[in-house]
């Protein structure tokens, strides 16, 4: 009965979600596709995120410069080579991958802050290259006149509600691939890795190799995100890439509620939107942002999609999670 | 070219003292209280501020340098209280915090001193330039880094012949166990945190002549101090210092060197030391 419950909510909320995303579009007007359109670029760039912070328990500090250096890719190999939509979709996605993969010796090995320290840094070095690196980047100025492609199949993607479908499409396969990933075997261990790695090691599974594989492949999402905002924007500058851009990404995965990947999606969503609504009438954006996060630790600690779970499972699931937090403690002084 | 080397040497070493004033506290916050201080490049640019608004109407340098310490570590110690003690040793929500914090305490700095980068100006006798060892050399970058080895001198003498000290690194070494023998640890912890508070604001006005203070100082040194703090070793005041050295090193060489790189040769040496002792150089594994 709970289940089936369960599977009808989630079947209605996924519905009215299709009919939000791709039916009612056309109705809209342009501010509007244009801000679901960057809803969608973040909450890919936030699922991806939400791989490592979510299921494998690491924070990153550093995941914005995965974003900004595929955004890199695109201005440079379009605005100088006149490359086409695949070639960047593809640099785009590799060079994260490359970057990772080395980056990934020096992280996967660290625990807890000790990652978030290292990621940290990390991400100072991706963002002092492109703010330093000025024949390559452009320095601060960035760069600008990234124009929008030509994907083929009669698609014209300067037309914003085009872009905005296209974008759709990009959102639902990485979600698919994601939510595949994390049910996999692999998405199981890493969330065994995100309770006790100690445990996990134990029981003869290779941690590091799981957390570096994680690591990768949420850099290589985060760049795909990344070409579709150099598209969207057409224009990238280090201030994509900075600390305070990966913060913001880190905030929507907590919001909207880690380990969900719709909920960090969400996160992303609602981040925007307050992003580019509250601008429109104040210029106390990173203001609003801190006390946001504030308030998401001190009241909503687990983000807002476990917290409605949570609220609609009620009080008949009250007496077995007491048992299971039990069980969990009991755990915790094993680890010890 | 034996100039070139020397001046470059020189200026490293200034930039050093700042990384030190800053990464102390850092390192130490983390050793003691595990907690990760995203907002100790904020204490750093605030003291700064303060220090400047103090500067305009008194024209003090010192008093400057002591009000923008003490404002700043009073800040902290009101943050230890008020928010991060809910959550003990809880690293995850406690740097939530702090970074939350960090982002309001940029953005009421731009709402209280606006967007220009300003210069904080150095006492009259320390202006000017001297000669060492055959180069002429600003006497302020001398002074900073004289002052530097002041404060590393005054913390390790109180961390290692004081009694607070010694409670301090019992509840470095074991937190339960310096609880368990009857050591107010919070209390300790609050006053770590207001230490490490302190010493960023201080550090912010003493930088002040030399970087000046504008909006985004705050993470770009917050980033630095983690760099020194991953190179020395978390929670050593030795792996602080000799961390700054180098990374206040290697940092001036290459800007002077290689300026396209400059950032990133940071990370050979952060790698190296990560890759071949994760704990850092001084750190306890």
């Amino acid at each position: 009965m709970k289940d089936l419950f369960r599977t009808k909510t989630k079947l209605a909320g996924i519905f009215l979600g299709m009919i939000f995303l791709m039916a009612l579009p056309p109705f809209y007007t342009s501010y509007w596709v244009s801000l679901m359109t960057q809803m969608l670029i973040f909450a890919v760039l936030a699922m991806s995120l939400d791989v490592l912070m979510g299921y494998t328990g690491l924070s990153s500090f550093g995941h914005a410069g995965f974003f900004g250096a595929a955004g890199y890719v695109t201005a440079i190999l379009t605005t100088r080579y006149h490359m086409g939509f695949l070639a960047c979709f593809l640099s785009g996605i590799t060079l994260p991958i490359l970057i990772s993969l080395v980056f990934g010796f020096l992280v996967a090995h660290a625990t807890g802050v000790s990652f978030l320290i290292i990621t940290l840094a990390l991400g100072m070095v991706l963002w002092g290259l492109a703010f330093r690196w000025v024949n390559m980047t452009g320095g601060d100025n960035g760069i600008s006149g990234i124009a929008r492609p030509d994907v083929g199949l009669s698609l014209v993607l300067k037309d914003p509600l085009t872009f905005y479908y296209v974008t759709l499409v990009f959102f639902l396969t990485a979600m698919v691939l994601l939510v595949i990933l994390v049910r996999s075997p692999f998405g199981h261990s890493l969330k065994g890795i995100r309770e006790s790695e100690s445990r996990m090691r134990v029981l003869g599974y290779h941690t590091w190799f799981h957390k570096y594989l994680a690591y990768v492949v949420a850099a290589g999402f985060a760049g795909a995100a990344g070409v579709f905002w150099a598209y969207f924007n057409g224009f990238i500058s280090p201030f994509d890439m900075d600390l305070n851009a990966s913060i913001e990404i880190i905030l929507m995965v907590i919001l909207g509620g880690p380990g969900t990947l719709i909920g960090p999606a969400i996160g992303a969503g609602i981040i925007v939107f307050l992003k580019n609504f509250i601008s429109a009438y104040t210029q106390r954006w990173l203001l609003i942002l801190g006390s946001i996060y504030i308030l998401t630790i001190l009241y909503a600690p687990q983000g807002l999609v476990n917290l409605l779970r949570d609220w609609f499972r009620g009080r008949r699931l009250k007496a077995e999670t007491t048992i299971a937090q039990e069980a969990k403690s009991t755990c915790k002084t094993w680890d010890k | 070219m034996g100039d070139f080397l020397l001046v470059q040497t020189l200026n490293g070493l200034s930039f050093a003292a700042l990384l030190f004033l800053l990464s102390s506290g850092l390192s130490l916050i983390y050793g003691v209280m595990k907690i990760v201080n995203i907002a100790h490049g904020s204490f750093f640019m605030l003291g700064a501020y303060v220090g400047l608004s103090v500067l305009a109407r008194t024209g003090n340098f010192f008093l400057a340098a002591i009000a923008g310490g003490l404002s700043v570590g009073l800040l902290g110690a009101v943050m230890e209280r008020g928010f991060l003690r809910r959550f003990p040793l809880q690293a995850m929500p406690q740097m939530m915090i702090t970074l939350g914090f960090a982002l309001i305490f940029r953005d009421l700095s731009l709402l209280i001193w606006g967007g220009d980068p300003y210069l904080l100006e150095a006492p009259p006798f320390l202006k000017g330039s001297t000669t060492v060892f055959g180069v002429v050399f600003p006497i302020y970058r001398l002074f900073i880094f004289g002052v530097a080895v002041a404060v590393a001198i005054a913390l390790w003498l109180f961390n290692d012949k004081t009694l607070v000290g010694a409670k301090l690194r019992a509840a470095v070494d074991d937190h339960e166990m310096a609880r368990g023998v009857g050591l107010n640890v919070p209390l300790i912890s609050g006053f770590m945190f207001g230490l490490g508070a302190f010493l960023a604001g201080f550090g912010g006005v003493m930088g002040g002549p030399i970087f000046g203070v504008y909006p985004g100082l705050d993470f770009e040194l917050l980033s630095l101090g983690f760099v020194v703090v991953l190179v020395g070793g978390r929670g050593s005041l030795l792996g602080s210092a000799v961390g700054s050295i180098l990374v206040g090193l290697v940092d001036n060489f290459g800007k002077a060197l290689i300026p396209e790189l400059s950032y990133f040769t940071l990370f050979a040496p952060m790698a190296l030391v990560v890759a071949l002792k994760p704990a850092g150089l001084f750190g306890k594994e």
